[in-house]
């Protein structure tokens, strides 16, 4: 089984029908991409499963245990993380204090009011590692807002992998960015994914079919194609999206 | 900022002492500049009070606009647990501040959903419930009378017990609750439940996304900002000799809301003290000049939002702070910082 299973997931908004008998599979360990139009309902798709949205049909399984319709923090207290394609973070706060209220043990201390975080040693080095991790080694005390565009898209990316998931989904990672940022943040991604299971929404097609295990397309809120990058390549959407130039 | 690695820096700072240096020694000074006792203990009263109110609004960003009902709703249950139960000062603030917080759990229950202008609607809402309860319910509350003749009782410590019957002792009481009240939630914003407060302020969503239970955390919030305006409204009670409707007034709401940003409490911790202090000399020495002194407060206060939104504490922040302060963080922040952690 896999780890994350979503059967036949149904979401409209009023009248208009966004996912339509959508089912998903990702197994473990492995990375999953995620492509299609803008508008494909991707994000939606995403909204659905971390628990934004209720599926309005369907059933979501993550490790056995149905998860559909929880609220969103159950959801990720069940290690499901994900980063935002319209970036997300805590402006006013430092990329290092970003990091750490992801932190599951400073979750597990929210309710304490007369602990000091910036005197626990143990959050504050993990939370520096995660940092250097993503690159951002020497920008711990940067408040979120002062850092570059593709700065903060890896922040992002740090602070959905502090939450040690075990899921990781990402909307659109390397949206903005120039293909050296987008290289950085694809070798991030190719470094995190050894033991991590990672779902990837992607527009940048080099980028998803270098680095998946498996690509879902969908279209007008519907799986159209799903396989190997290899097996895609021969996929009739993906090749109308000029892909034809990568084979 | 204190030494974070230094124990007793984690509770006490230099601004925590400083401000005990000036509160502490006010009854000493306050008749030579020309004021007078009460007014140092009106500040007081409205220090704490306006310090709870900015756990939600400075640091929550939860703008409540009915928290003038919680100040009046302590004032009334100090005086009934005076009159009804034990006339001794311990018990009966203790009661108004539990009784405060129960009124401020169902207030929150209703609320902690919301944000932004829906929450501030809902806040108005139920501050105007309890401000018609209050007034219909003339048995407990006196109603337009009010609850008269509340006692300031002794503080009393079991082996002796001290009097506080003229307003300057009455201060010495409401300080030393003050200095209980700043270090505790000086302490409370710095810990990880008022960080994650914060980060609810600048994005509720992503908390939530974290695994944060959003509700429970706005909740807490609301109930605890309710028994600090509790306590307040029991010294209130005691510094008035009674308890009366009109605290409870949508305008009262209104004033600790001026007050607390007037004072920059969207960026300082201090926030809410500059404004009270600037809210009550304004009173006092403009209205000895024309009834009308509400307008120029008013105009004062469209002035700084319009030119200095971070208030009264962002402006010592740029001038005293700035000279005091010894790291090179005069570079000037391409941003007026938002976050009132200092
Ligand atoms: N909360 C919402 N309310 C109404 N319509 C929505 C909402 N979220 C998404 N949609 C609609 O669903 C469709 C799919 O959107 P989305 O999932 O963001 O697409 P994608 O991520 O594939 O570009 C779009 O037509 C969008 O307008
Ligand atoms: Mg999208």
């Amino acid at each position: 089984m896999a780890l994350l299973e979503a059967h036949h997931i149904h979401k409209r908004f009023g009248d208009q029908v966004v996912l339509e008998n959508i089912t998903l599979a990702f197994e473990e360990n492995r990375l999953n991409g995620i492509m299609g139009p803008n508008g494909a309902g991707k994000t939606t798709c995403f909204n659905v499963l971390t628990g934004r949205y209720k599926p309005d049909r369907g059933r979501i399984v993550f490790d056995g245990e149905d998860i559909g319709g929880l609220p969103p923090h159950k959801i990720a207290r069940k290690g499901i993380a994900r980063s935002f394609q319209l970036m997300n973070l805590f402006d006013q706060y430092t990329a290092i204090e970003n990091i750490t209220l992801a932190l599951p043990e400073v979750r597990a201390r929210g309710m304490s009011m007369m602990h000091d975080l910036s005197t626990d040693g143990e959050t504050g080095d993990k939370a520096a590692g995660i940092l250097a991790r993503i690159g951002l080694a020497g920008k711990e005390r940067v408040e979120a807002r002062d850092l570059s565009y593709g700065e903060r898209r890896a922040l992002e990316i740090g602070v959905a992998l502090a939450a040690a998931p075990r899921i990781l989904f990402l909307d659109e990672p390397t949206a903005g960015l120039g293909a050296e940022a987008t290289g950085s943040i694809a070798e991030l991604i190719a470094e995190i994914r050894r033991d991590l299971t990672i779902v990837i929404i992607e527009h940048d097609m080099q980028f998803l079919f270098g680095l998946a295990d498996k690509i879902t397309v969908i279209h007008w809120g519907q799986v159209i194609a799903e396989g190997t990058p290899a097996s895609l390549q021969e996929d009739e959407w993906v090749k109308r999206s000029s892909l034809g130039g990568l084979a | 900022m204190s030494d974070a690695r230094n124990p007793v820096g984690r509770w006490i700072t230099l601004p925590i002492l400083a401000s005990f240096a000036v509160f502490g020694t006010l009854p000493y000074w306050v008749e030579a500049v020309g004021l007078y006792q009460y007014l140092g203990l009106e500040i007081m009263v409205w220090v704490i009070f306006a310090l709870g109110y900015n756990l939600l609004l400075g640091y929550g960003g939860l703008p409540s606009f009915g928290h003038g009902a919680f100040i009046g709703i302590g004032a009334y249950a100090f005086g009934v647990a005076q009159f009804h139960f034990i006339p001794n000062l311990w018990i009966c603030l203790l009661a108004a501040i539990i009784i405060t917080g129960l009124c401020g759990l169902a207030a929150a229950l209703l609320v902690s959903r919301r944000r932004g202008i829906y929450f501030a609607l809902m806040t108005i809402a139920i501050g105007q419930v309890f401000f018609f309860i209050a007034s219909k319910w003339t048995s407990v509350t006196g109603g337009e009378d009010g609850l008269l003749n509340i006692q300031r009782l002794p503080v009393d410590f079991g082996l002796f017990s001290i009097d506080i019957q003229d307003t300057a002792s009455l201060y010495y009481l409401a300080f030393a609750l003050y200095a209980v009240v700043v270090v505790l939630l000086w302490r409370l914003v710095h810990s990880p439940f008022g960080r994650i407060l914060g980060a609810i302020r600048q994005n509720e969503e992503r908390v939530r996304f974290l695994g944060y239970n959003v509700f429970i955390y706005k909740a807490i919030a609301f109930i605890l900002s309710t028994m600090v305006a509790g306590l307040a409204g029991g010294l209130f009670a005691m510094a008035q000799e009674g308890a009366y409707i009109q605290i409870m007034n949508l305008q009262w709401s209104g004033t600790v809301v001026l007050m607390t940003l007037i004072g920059g409490g969207l960026v300082s911790f201090w926030g809410p003290v500059f404004g009270v202090v600037l809210y009550f000399i304004a009173r006092d020495i403009l209205g000895a000049y024309t009834e009308a002194w509400l307008l120029w407060f008013g105009l004062m206060f469209m002035l700084l939002v319009m030119f200095k939104p971070e208030g009264l504490a962002g402006i010592w922040r740029d001038t005293v702070g700035g000279l005091v302060r010894r790291k090179p963080a005069a570079a000037p922040s391409p941003h007026p910082n938002q976050s009132p952690a200092e």
